[in-house]
């Protein structure tokens, strides 16, 4: 048990004593405790992994009472079953590496305890969230990310785009979270508790349940499920709400692999497949999840294909493979997605890290138009951007490769007309991913130097400090698929999984996955090492060859480069108008009405009361004497008045 | 008719001592000419301090005097004690100034004098006759010290306006009088208070009477309508006057509202009170909105006089001991910050000549943070900010006014102080935050160093024993409501 306790609040100490003492202690110090506290997090958490995944040790262990307000009560408790002790390892080791990968990319900065800190107490937020064991501490840990998300971006908050995009950030997620409240007042008016355990036991008896609203029957599981997933879609930027994630790129760069690749963003994921018990019985809810899983996952990968940031299409990226997770969650392979969840950390959070290792090196530049050919100059880095690239596409037996099959065989297994959708728009996507990933290789590393002669001589490879994580995740980008294939996904599924996730034996997909043609077997191989080809075509051989395809397919061109115009799209519908509104109530209901009437109303009256008041002054000894008589007689009339 | 006896000198001893001291002192004067004013001022200080002591002495034991024409109680001896005080404290602030214009002469302490002899004679007078004695001699001498510097023409001017409705008011006082004895048959307090008990409703002529009569005596405490000549004279007349004007008169005029009103026509509350209140809240409104747009100084304290006039009738209008008692707090109370800021204005001048703007305070408080840190005091406490003693007076007076039941009284005059409270901070921003731009002279001489420090110090600290005075007001007032 203790250790179960230490490994969830090791980081809030960590957070605790860097963020509140760091002055005192000074940097070295923060540094030491923080990745100190996080690695004995990750140290810890695979006893735990061992005992419950392969041991069958699943338990809930209730810290103390939360709530208890009549017939709400709410515990803190921490529940450890498969889903969560895959989700603590996963999280905890991979916020090790980029921990210790701070240590050198921070050093010249001048806040580093703030920074280990917030990195901690993220990483606090993050277990509690992934071990919760009701809703209301999902919620807490979802907004306890959510708020560390937004201190992290706008970490270096003397930058405006920083600030911007951390205000961004924080105001899409509340959308998102908005949702997931109502979702979970609908869990509690539905079920009458947010335990996760009551409320599972109780949703078979709840599917089908229907309620009227606004004239409008509807019915209640898939309303409170689609309401959860609208959180789900703000905190894991699926589109419509996916907007903040780019911007979050303002970030320093370990921030963008740990909460913005490999750990935050999936905890709309691990939602929808801890409430598995509950989508399961929601069948239009999951549809919905599917579809836009899968659009976002092409959409996504179409933008990826002309940003010229190094980390925003890394980050176009994260946003696609957060599409799959959700369509194979959509289609009930919730082990698939979890699986590619966790493959998708190490080799995102290394490609991430790897950026950040290349942007060390080029003096803080990040437009890879302005960069080329040093791929001599650091040949880690290089090495480990292709490993993270090859797992990314889903080359062979690199990590990706096992995940993204599955989740691809998956939607095509559901034999339903959404998971025919997803696995077409799956299809295109893995294209787009490879095209993607090697124009950032060819781009980045190969070609003709197009950086500045003082930049191009200063190129260097990252300190040990930084190397050192890299070539950790590596390993993990490499063998995680492997070593996780069977039991995740295959055929030791059921006794690792043990009810964490419900499968309804009608929807089969995964089941099914095993059994698909060969074709759709073959199928995404074939089509990445189309689009790695087509990389190597388009930028390597023919470096003319994107000029001119822009060029003639101008008005697409322009629609991908702006981001399907979403941007646009929000600042004219919802900021612009809100914008209008706070202004007209600030000048027209504030300035004019209140102020106006208030105070300079008041002011004004007050004023000219005097002048009127002062004029009566007129000097004339007759008007005075006039003024007393006058008194007089209107006195006695009002007395006599007055009396009768 | 019963001869008179020592008993009755004895209640008047005090009035006696001033009286024979003003003759003396005028004869010396005639015989040492001008250059004896300064010791004759001092001397009328001292005689002021040692008609205080025969007022003391006297205590407050009720006692009447020449056939009940005349009486001493606990409230005569509290308002006279504040006259004198307010009088004497007006002569030492004229000496050194009247010295530095040239105009030091004899008659100016025997006017002060005579002056508050009349002011005692209508604390004390228990008849309407003697009221209008006493009023007329001290009205006479105050309208000549008004225009006292005879070579200014807005002195002069003042001193004939004063005059002028002064004599106005003072007919509608007699009118008044003579209506009051032609329906009662007595001039006499006492005896009006059983005539007016007895009958139901009052008769028509004694209304008309009473209300002539208030007019005349809201002429005197310048209660709005009836407040015209205040902001000319304050202006026009020389600042240890305006100082003087400000205090003792205000004090005698209010002592003899309430003894008319209270003592005599107690049992007509119902019919006076209205009356009161409309001339409280006119004065109030009055004196918060025309102040704001003043220049001069000395204008300003005109208006503010008004107001402050208009929160103490709030206490008359209540009509109770703790009305009364309010009353007597805040009178005592506004005399003493007047007098402070009457000391802070004489220190206003530049290169020997006085200044009177208020834009001359500018940067007060670099060139004479002493001065301005008491003006400062003077203008927070007027405008009623706890703990300074300001607060205390409208306190009470508002407490009286709820008890009464005068809720909407009570409300505009609290609104009209924050109105009030944006002309007083004016000047304290002016102090503290302008810039100046002629630096005023220095050094302001001891004796006003003196009195700015005593009464600032007892503005400051008057919440830390409030105890004394409260107890004395206390049994002031109930002196006037039980007689």
């Amino acid at each position: 048990m203790t250790v179960y306790v230490l490994c969830i609040f090791l980081p809030l100490i960590g957070a605790i004593v860097a963020g509140f003492f760091g002055r005192a202690i000074g940097d070295r110090a923060s540094q030491i405790v923080t990745c100190g506290c996080m690695i004995g997090s990750a140290v810890l958490a695979v006893p735990i992994f061992i005992e419950v995944a392969l041991g069958g040790g699943v338990r809930t262990i209730e810290l103390f009472p939360w709530f208890v307000s009549g017939d709400f009560t709410a515990a803190w408790a921490l529940k450890f079953d498969t889903l969560s002790a895959v989700m603590v390892l996963t999280v905890s080791v991979v916020a090790s590496a980029i921990h210790v990968y701070s240590v050198g990319y921070m050093a010249h900065d001048k806040s580093i305890p703030r920074f280990m800190a917030y990195l901690n107490l993220f990483t606090f937020f993050m277990l509690v969230l992934v071990t919760a064991a009701n809703f209301m501490q999902l919620f807490f840990g979802w907004e306890g990310v959510g708020l560390v998300s937004y201190l992290l971006i706008g970490f270096w908050y003397d930058r405006s785009s920083a600030c911007a995009a951390a205000i961004k950030a924080f105001l899409v997620n509340r959308v998102g979270d908005f949702g997931f409240a109502l979702g979970i007042i609908g869990v509690f008016w539905l079920f009458g508790s947010v335990d996760f355990d009551t409320v599972f036991a109780a949703a078979p008896a709840m599917a089908g349940k229907e309620f009227v609203a606004l004239g409008l029957s509807t019915d209640a599981l898939t309303f409170v499920c689609m309401l959860l997933f609208v959180g789900a879609m703000g905190k894991s930027a699926q589109i419509v709400l996916h907007t903040w994630l780019p911007d979050a790129m303002e970030g320093p760069t370990p921030v963008s692999a740990l909460i913005h690749a490999a750990t935050m963003v999936t905890a709309g994921v691990f939602m929808v497949c801890r409430l598995s018990p509950m989508f399961e019985y929601a069948p239009s809810a999951l549809a919905l999840v599917a579809i836009v899983g899968a659009t976002t996952a092409f959409f996504a990968a179409t933008i990826g294909m002309v940003q010229n940031d190094i980390k925003r299409v890394i980050a176009y990226s994260t946003c696609s493979q957060l599409g799959y997770m959700f369509f194979a969650a959509g289609v009930s392979a919730y082990p698939a997605a979890i699986f590619h969840l966790m493959t998708h950390a190490y080799f995102k959070a290394l490609l991430f890290l790897g950026a950040g290792s290349v942007i060390h090196a080029m003096s803080n530049e990040q437009d890879m138009r302005k960069m080329g050919g040093i791929w001599r100059k650091i040949p880690i880095t290089y090495a480990v951007m292709w490993i993270g690239s090859l797992a990314l596409a889903g080359i062979p037996f690199f990590a990706g490769f096992y995940s993204k099959d599955m989740i691809l065989e998956s939607a095509w297994g559901a034999h339903t007309a959404q998971g025919q959708y997803a696995f077409w728009l799956g299809i295109v996507a893995a294209i787009l991913t490879a095209f993607y990933s090697w124009r950032l290789l060819f781009l980045t590393f190969h070609g003709r130097p197009r950086a500045d002669r003082r930049t191009m001589e200063h190129v260097h490879e990252s300190p040990p400090i930084m190397i050192v994580p890299l070539v950790f995740l590596a390993v993990g980008a490499i063998f995680a698929g492997w070593l996780g294939y069977d039991r995740f996904v295959g055929e030791h599924m059921g006794e690792f999984w043990r009810g964490a996730i419900l499968i309804l034996p009608g929807n089969a997909a995964l089941e099914n996955a095993h059994h698909s043609p060969r074709w759709v077997q073959v199928l995404p191989i074939a089509v990445a090492l189309a689009g790695i080809a087509g990389a190597y075509v388009a930028y390597m051989q023919r470096p003319d060859l994107p000029g001119i395809i822009a060029a003639r397919l101008r008005p697409l061109y322009l629609f991908v480069l702006n981001k399907w115009y979403f941007d646009e799209l929000y600042d004219r519908i919802f900021v612009r108008p809100a914008h209008a509104l706070g202004r007209g109530f600030w000048k027209a209901g504030d300035g004019e009405i209140i102020d106006g009437v208030g105070p300079d109303g008041l002011a004004a009256a007050t004023l000219d009361l005097s002048r009127r008041a002062v004029r009566l002054q007129s000097g004339y000894l007759y008007h005075y004497a006039f003024a007393m008589l006058i008194g007089v007689v209107a006195l006695i009339t009002w007395y006599l008045y007055g009396r009768s | 008719m019963t001869a008179f006896s020592m008993t009755d000198l004895a209640t008047v001893a005090p009035e006696i001592f001033l009286a024979v001291l003003g003759l003396a002192l005028l004869m010396a004067g005639v015989f040492r000419g001008d250059r004896a004013s300064g010791w004759i001022s001092w001397a009328v200080v001292a005689g002021f301090a040692a008609a205080a002591g025969l007022v003391w002495q006297g205590g407050g034991a009720r006692a009447l005097a020449f056939d009940g024409l005349y009486v001493s109680d606990a409230f005569s001896l509290f308002m006279k004690q504040l006259t004198l005080l307010g009088s004497g404290l007006a002569l030492v602030l004229s000496i050194r100034f009247n010295d530095r214009e040239g105009i030091a002469r004899i008659e100016y302490p025997v006017l002060f004098l005579f002056a508050t002899l009349g002011m005692m004679t209508m604390i004390s007078a228990n008849d309407l006759l003697v009221l209008y004695v006493g009023l007329e001699l001290q009205s006479l001498c105050l309208y000549v010290v008004a225009a006292y510097r005879r070579d200014s023409v807005r002195s002069t001017e003042a001193g004939l306006k004063y005059f002028v409705l002064g004599a106005l008011s003072s007919g509608m006082l007699l009118y008044g009088v003579s209506l009051i004895y032609g329906y009662t048959g007595t001039t006499r307090f006492d005896v009006l208070v059983e005539q007016v008990a007895g009958h139901g409703a009052p008769a028509l002529g004694l209304v008309v009477g009473l209300v002539f009569l208030i007019s005349g005596l809201a002429f005197k405490v310048s209660a709005v309508p009836f407040h015209m000549w205040t902001p000319d004279v304050y202006e026009g007349a020389p600042t240890p006057v305006t100082a003087f004007f400000a205090a003792a008169p205000k004090v005698a005029a209010l002592a003899l509202f309430a003894r008319v009103l209270v003592g005599a026509f107690g049992p007509l509350v119902e019919q006076w009170s209205q009356i009161i209140v409309f001339l409280s809240i006119a004065s109030m409104a009055l004196g918060a909105f025309a102040a704001v747009g003043q220049t001069n100084i000395k204008r300003l304290m005109a208006y503010s006089s008004i107001g402050h006039m208009g929160y103490v009738l709030i206490g008359l209008a209540a009509g109770n001991v703790s009305g009364l008692r309010g009353l007597l707090i805040y009178t005592a109370i506004y005399v003493v910050m007047g007098i402070g800021t009457f000391a802070c204005i004489l220190c206003m001048r530049r290169q020997g000549r006085t200044v009177e703007a208020i834009a001359d305070l500018a940067g007060l408080a670099r060139t004479h943070p002493m001065v301005a840190f008491a003006l400062a005091i003077f203008m927070f406490s007027m405008s009623g900010i706890p703990p300074l003693a300001g607060f205390f007076g409208k306190f009470y007076v508002f407490m009286s006014a709820i008890e009464a039941g005068l809720y909407v009284l009570a409300v505009l005059g609290v609104l009209s102080s924050v109105v009030a409270a944006f002309y007083y901070l004016r000047i304290v921003k002016v102090m503290y935050f302008d810039e100046p731009d002629a630096v005023l002279d220095r050094p302001i001489g001891g004796t006003l160093a003196v009195v700015l420090a005593g009464t600032s110090t007892f503005t400051l600290l008057f919440f830390l024993a409030p105890g004394p005075l409260l107890a004395r007001a206390q049994a002031a007032a109930a002196a006037l409501i039980g007689g």
